[in-house]
C-alpha cells in the first residue's frame, strides 16, 4: 500500500491568481498556439471543452469552456411535484444516479420531518455502494483508455453490466432507475437478489486484484502517473474537492464515517486514504475504494434487517399496489398522491451525501405547496473543474489528460 | 393549596457549539440567527458577506461547500392542492375554504424580506463532530453581492453559475461571464418570471 513518495515532476500547483479557475497565457507571446480540446473528444468524459494555450508541447495557458449539457434539470424539477420531481434528478450525474435521487428524497424527508424504516436506509446504503463501484468502473476503463491502455475498458464494462443486471434485478431498470422514494425505497428486493449480489461480490474481489496488476504494475502507467498533478491538502481545500480526490491527498475526510447518514450510522467503514495526492494515487484510491464498496455490500447483505422498507406514512408515500384492489383509502391516498401530490412545509434544507466524486449536496427551498420551489444540486463536477487550470501549468499536453481524467469530473452533474 | 405550583429554577441550557459560533458571527456582522430543521442559518446584510465569511473562515469553518441562489419571487402563492404530511402518519389537514381548489392549510410566511436569496454552505471539518453554517444575505433585483472568491477560491464558478441562471451580479469578481449558456443570451433561467414551455409565440400579444 504505502508506496515511497515519487519526486513530484512539476511544481506543485498552488492558488491561481487573480482568476482561481483560468490560466492566463503570457501577453503577446510568437512562440505559443492556441488548442482546442473538445467539445467533443474521447479524454473530456462527454462535452467539456478546454481552450489550451500551447508553448511547444507545455501547457501556458487555460481555462473551461460549460455549459454544453446544460438542460435546466433544476428549473424543470420546479415544475413538478415532489413526487414525480424525482425523476429528474438522476439524469444529471448518469453515472451516479443514484446518489443524485437519494440526496433529493433525503433533502425533501429532512423538511417533512419523515424517518425512513431500518430497511430502506440498509438497501439505499448497498445501492449507493454498487453506484460507487459502477461510477468507478467507469472512471477506470476510460481513464486508462486516455493514457493508451484499450484492455482495462472492456475489463471494467463488463463488471459495469453486471451491476447493472443488478439495478435492473432490484428496480426494473439499468439505469436512472428512480429507486429512491420519499420515504425509502420504491419496493423490497427480490428475492433472487441477496444470491446474485453475494456472486458479484466474490467476483468483483478477484477482478480487482487484476485491475491492481494492470494498473500499479505496469511501468508505462506507473511513469506516466507518479508525481503529476499533486494535490496539497491546502489546494485542495481551496478549490473546495472533495471525495477521493481529497483523500487521495491525505484529506481525512468522508461523510459516510464523519457525518454519517442512514445506515452508516450502524456500518462499520474502514475509510481509505493516500498521502501522495498525484494522479497515481488518485487512480489507486478509487480502487480501494471499490474494495470498500464490495466490503460494505457484504456487511449490508449480513446484517439487512427485516421489516418495512418504506415510511408507514399514506399521506406521502403510495400505498402498496395489491391495496387499490380492495381497500377505497388507499386509493383515494393513490388518487390524491398521483394527481396532486404531497405538501412539504416552507423552509430550506440542505443534505449531503458521499457520491463518488465527493461530496453531492442538495439545497432544497420549499414554499409549502406541491412543488419544490427551488432544488440546486451541489455538483462535485463543477466544483473540481475549477481546479484543472491550477493543476495543469506548465505540464506537458500529454499529462494535462491525465490529470483531467484523474479528478472524474462528469459533464451530466457539473451542467445539469 | 399546597406549594405545588412553585418551580425550581433551571440553569438556562448552554447553546450547541454550531449555534455559539453563528450567534458570535451575528453579532459581529449585524445579522440574526435561525434554526429550522436541525440547521442554523445566519442572515446577514449583503454587503457583509465577505466579510462574514472571512470571520467564519478564521473561526474554522474554512471549507465552501456549496453556493445556491433562489428566486423568491411569488413564494407561497401557488395554490398547487394537496395534503400537508405530518410525520406520524396522520392528522393531516385540509381546509377547502382557502384558495386553490382544495386549498392551502397555511399560508406560508416568505421566508426573507427581498426577492433573490444566496445561502453559503460552510463547513467546519476540525471540529467534532463537524459543523455546519448556513450563512444567507437577501437581495433585490439589481442589487450586487460582494464577491468571495478572495476568502474561498472554489466560488469562482458558483458564482458565475448564479450570475448566469439567476442574474444576480457579485461586485469584484475577476471574471464574471455567463458560465453555461451563450454570451449574449436572453434572461436568467432559473428566476420564476422566466418564461417555461418552448419558445414565445410571435404576434401572440393582446393589441
Amino acid at each position: 500500500m504505502a508506496t515511497a513518495a515519487p519526486r513530484p515532476r512539476y511544481p506543485v500547483a498552488g492558488l491561481l491568481s487573480p482568476i482561481p479557475s483560468v490560466l492566463q497565457p503570457p501577453a503577446d507571446d510568437p512562440d505559443t498556439m492556441v488548442l482546442n480540446l473538445g467539445p467533443n473528444h474521447p479524454s473530456t468524459h462527454g462535452v467539456l471543452r478546454l481552450v489550451a494555450t500551447l508553448n511547444g508541447e507545455t501547457v501556458v495557458g487555460l481555462h473551461n469552456e460549460l455549459g454544453y449539457v446544460h438542460t435546466g434539470i433544476e428549473k424543470n424539477m420546479e415544475q413538478k411535484s415532489y413526487w414525480k420531481a424525482i425523476t429528474y434528478a438522476p439524469r444529471a450525474d448518469y453515472n451516479a444516479f443514484f446518489c443524485n435521487e437519494l440526496v433529493y428524497v433525503m433533502s425533501v424527508e429532512k423538511l417533512l420531518g419523515l424517518e425512513v424504516p431500518r430497511r430502506g436506509e440498509w438497501i439505499r446504503a448497498l445501492f449507493t455502494e454498487l453506484q460507487r463501484l459502477h461510477n468507478h468502473l467507469i472512471f477506470l476503463g476510460t481513464g486508462s483508455i486516455d493514457l493508451g491502455g484499450i484492455a482495462l475498458l472492456f475489463y471494467c464494462f463488463r463488471e459495469r453490466d453486471h451491476v447493472l443486471d443488478l439495478f435492473e434485478l432490484a428496480t426494473g431498470v439499468r439505469m436512472h432507475s428512480r429507486y429512491a422514494q420519499v420515504g425509502g425505497v420504491a419496493e423490497d428486493l427480490p428475492a433472487a437478489f441477496e444470491r446474485e449480489c453475494r456472486q458479484f461480490c466474490r467476483m468483483m474481489r478477484g477482478r480487482l486484484d487484476e485491475y491492481q496488476d494492470l494498473i500499479g504494475a505496469q511501468p508505462i502507467f506507473r511513469d506516466r502517473t507518479k508525481g503529476i498533478g499533486v494535490i496539497t491538502p491546502e489546494f485542495a481545500r481551496q478549490y473546495g474537492l472533495t471525495g477521493p480526490n481529497a483523500r487521495a491527498s491525505g484529506i481525512e475526510w468522508d461523510l459516510r464515517v464523519h457525518e454519517p447518514y442512514g445506515a452508516y450510522r450502524e456500518l462499520k467503514i474502514n475509510p481509505v486514504y493516500r498521502q501522495n495526492g498525484d494522479v497515481y494515487d488518485r487512480y489507486l484510491i478509487r480502487i480501494d475504494e471499490m474494495r470498500q464498496s464490495v466490503d460494505i455490500i457484504e456487511q449490508i447483505l449480513d446484517g439487512l434487517p427485516a421489516g418495512a422498507w418504506q415510511a408507514d406514512d399514506r399521506k406521502v408515500v403510495l400505498p402498496p399496489r395489491h391495496e387499490l384492489h380492495t381497500s377505497m383509502e388507499s386509493l383515494i391516498h393513490h388518487f390524491k398522491l398521483v394527481t396532486e401530490g404531497f405538501r412539504v412545509p416552507a423552509g430550506e434544507a440542505y443534505v449531503c451525501v458521499e457520491g463518488p466524486r465527493g461530496e453531492l449536496g442538495c439545497n432544497l427551498v420549499a414554499d409549502g405547496s406541491a412543488r419544490p420551489w427551488r432544488v440546486h444540486f451541489r455538483s462535485a463536477s463543477l466544483i473540481m473543474l475549477q481546479s484543472v487550470a491550477a493543476l495543469c501549468k506548465d505540464v506537458l499536453i500529454a499529462d494535462l489528460i491525465a490529470i483531467l481524467a484523474s479528478l472524474d469530473p462528469n459533464m451530466g452533474d457539473c451542467d445539469r | 393549596m399546597s406549594d405545588a405550583t412553585i418551580e425550581t429554577p433551571v440553569a438556562p441550557e448552554a447553546p450547541s457549539p454550531r449555534r455559539a459560533d453563528a450567534d458570535a458571527l451575528a453579532l459581529e456582522v449585524g445579522g440574526d440567527v435561525r434554526e429550522h430543521v436541525g440547521e442554523i442559518t445566519v442572515d446577514l446584510p449583503a454587503e457583509r458577506i465577505a466579510e462574514a465569511c472571512e470571520l467564519a473562515l478564521r473561526a474554522g469553518y474554512d471549507f465552501l461547500v456549496d453556493l445556491a441562489a433562489t428566486d423568491h419571487l411569488g413564494f407561497g402563492g401557488d395554490g398547487v392542492g394537496g395534503y400537508w404530511s405530518s410525520p406520524t402518519g396522520s392528522g393531516g389537514t385540509r381546509d377547502l375554504n382557502l384558495r386553490g381548489s382544495t386549498g392551502l392549510a397555511v399560508v406560508p410566511q416568505p421566508l426573507g424580506p427581498k426577492r433573490f436569496s444566496l445561502s453559503y454552505q460552510l463547513l467546519n471539518r476540525a471540529a467534532y463532530p463537524p459543523r455546519r453554517l448556513r450563512l444567507r444575505t437577501w437581495l433585490s433585483d439589481g442589487e450586487p453581492a460582494a464577491t468571495i472568491v478572495a476568502v474561498f477560491p472554489a466560488a469562482d464558478y458558483q458564482e458565475r453559475e448564479a450570475f448566469d441562471l439567476m442574474g444576480i451580479s457579485f461586485d469584484g469578481h475577476p471574471n464574471l461571464q455567463r458560465i453555461f449558456l451563450p454570451e449574449g443570451w436572453d434572461g436568467h433561467p432559473h428566476r420564476k418570471d422566466y418564461p417555461i414551455g418552448g419558445e414565445p409565440v410571435q404576434f401572440s400579444e393582446e393589441v
